[in-house]
């Protein structure tokens, strides 16, 4: 049996550090960081590790729909691709800073383009 | 939708709209403050019926055991069959045994309760005038140290209950007073920790009873205390922080002014930014941020940002609950 790409990544644990790293890196971001102005931290760390976990191949509960739903309100106050690139850049920061070997990091980012229509409502 | 029956009547409760704000619809007669799920005014009893999990946070098991809730962060996913709260459920009474104004506008007040009080340094009561008024105060006071417990009064511009104890209250006079509430006190269990504290206004309240809960439990790690004021009179504690001070080598004190010019000893700027600029790696410190809102909600980032955990990081936000956005009732 071939390990999984979440297995490969390190699983629960190599989310957890993640989610900190990823996640300071979007709020110092000040060309996004408005969009988390009126969100409470806690809860919002809740999300992005919801997000790693599903772009690390985890054990998920999102849907297409839940991607829309949750970005929604963001599209309104002008949320479009140059957002999603940034955070994007984060993303692939992380794992590099992490040292995730370029193939695994590629699955990743993968995944991770796969939502752009759903987060930004197209 | 779910119906919320209450005192005889029916009502109900649609969409996102939470318990207290239909409660509020229905022009129904309830104590509320905050609205944010930290002041517990609000309290009430669901005898039928359960309670999102979210809506009892903070509320202690005794209490939730009863189905005791916080209608203000309630979205109720059932029918509720709801009870105001049974006074001796949640009340005791304390004597004012002592009064005195710090600072033009802060006052201390020096409370004995009729039954002993099992708190942590930290946190906070809700104090309630005998005509129902009510509003919550960090204690200052540590149960270990100090015999009767210790509150710091700022007066607002239109607040009732603050103004109020300023003038009005005198030493004698009996309040009823709830809690302990809220989980922003010391633990122990990192004794070589470093500790970061940052407060505005009373928001010093707290800090000074987890600072001295802290030294006198032998906390070996550095404390390092910023109180933000715009005017030197603001930093009401100043010659019992520089006692305290040089009686600890490991506690330090930094009085930070935003608005006058900081004489010898002071620091020119904000306590929060002072502070990180002090201390720009806060990795495996554990940081408390009490006061004025918007400070708490900008220091929580800039804590995290520097490196501490979330879960570190303890936040007692003081809402007012004159900022609240729909227009004041009488009560």
């Amino acid at each position: 049996m071939t390990d999984s790409l979440f297995d490969k990544l390190g699983g629960e644990p190599a989310v957890d550090v993640a989610v900190d790293i990823f996640y300071r890196k979007v709020l110092s971001d000040e060309s996004i960081s408005h969009f988390f102005d009126d969100t409470d931290m806690d809860e919002q760390r809740a999300k992005q590790k919801s997000f790693l976990t599903m772009v690390f191949g985890g054990p998920h509960e999102y849907t297409g729909k839940d991607m829309r739903e949750a970005h929604a309100p963001l599209v309104e106050k002008g949320l479009d691709d140059s957002h999603f690139d940034a955070v994007a850049g984060h993303l692939q920061a992380t794992l590099d800073e992490l040292g995730v070997p370029e193939d695994i990091a590629g699955e990743v980012m993968t995944i991770a383009a796969s939502t752009r229509d759903d987060v930004l409502n197209r | 939708m779910a119906t919320l029956r209450f005192d005889g009547g029916e009502i109900p409760c649609t969409g996102d709209t939470t318990v207290l704000d239909a409660l509020l619809e229905a022009e129904q007669p309830v104590a509320f403050s905050c609205k944010t799920g930290m002041c517990l005014t609000c309290l009430l009893q669901a005898t039928e019926g359960s309670v999102p999990e979210k809506s009892q946070k903070g509320v202690k098991d005794t209490l939730t055991a009863q189905g005791y809730f916080l209608p203000c962060v309630c979205i109720p996913e059932e029918d509720l069959e709801l009870a105001s709260p049974n006074d001796a459920d949640l009340f005791s009474r304390a004597v004012v045994t002592g009064k005195e104004m710090l600072s033009p506008n802060i006052c201390r007040i020096v409370m004995e309760p009729a039954t002993p009080l099992y708190y942590r340094a930290g946190q906070f009561l809700n104090l309630r005038r005998d005509d129902g008024l009510m509003r919550s105060y960090s204690l200052a006071s540590v149960p270990h140290l100090d015999r009767q417990l210790e509150f710091h009064i700022k007066r607002l511009p239109r607040g009732k209950m603050s103004n109020w104890i300023c003038d009005e209250l005198a030493t004698g006079d009996s309040l009823d007073i709830q809690g302990p509430n809220g989980p922003c006190f010391y633990l122990p269990d990192r004794k070589q920790g470093n500790m970061l504290l940052i407060g505005n206004g009373s928001g010093l309240a707290p800090l000074i009873g987890i600072a001295r809960d802290a030294l006198h439990t032998g906390h070996a790690g550095d404390i390092h205390l910023y109180h933000g004021s715009r005017h030197v009179t603001g930093t009401y504690l100043h010659g019992e922080l520089l006692e305290l001070e040089s009686e600890f080598v490991n506690f330090h004190y930094a009085p930070c002014l935003s608005r006058d010019e900081p004489p010898a000893g002071y620091r020119a700027g904000r306590a929060e930014v002072t502070a990180i600029a002090d201390f720009p790696d806060l990795k495996d410190w554990r940081v408390y941020l009490c006061g004025y809102p918007p400070m708490v909600k900008s220091a929580r980032q800039k804590s995290y940002l520097a490196g501490a955990a979330m879960g570190d990081i303890y936040a007692d936000p003081f809402d007012l609950r004159d900022l609240r956005t729909e227009p004041r009732k009488e009560e």
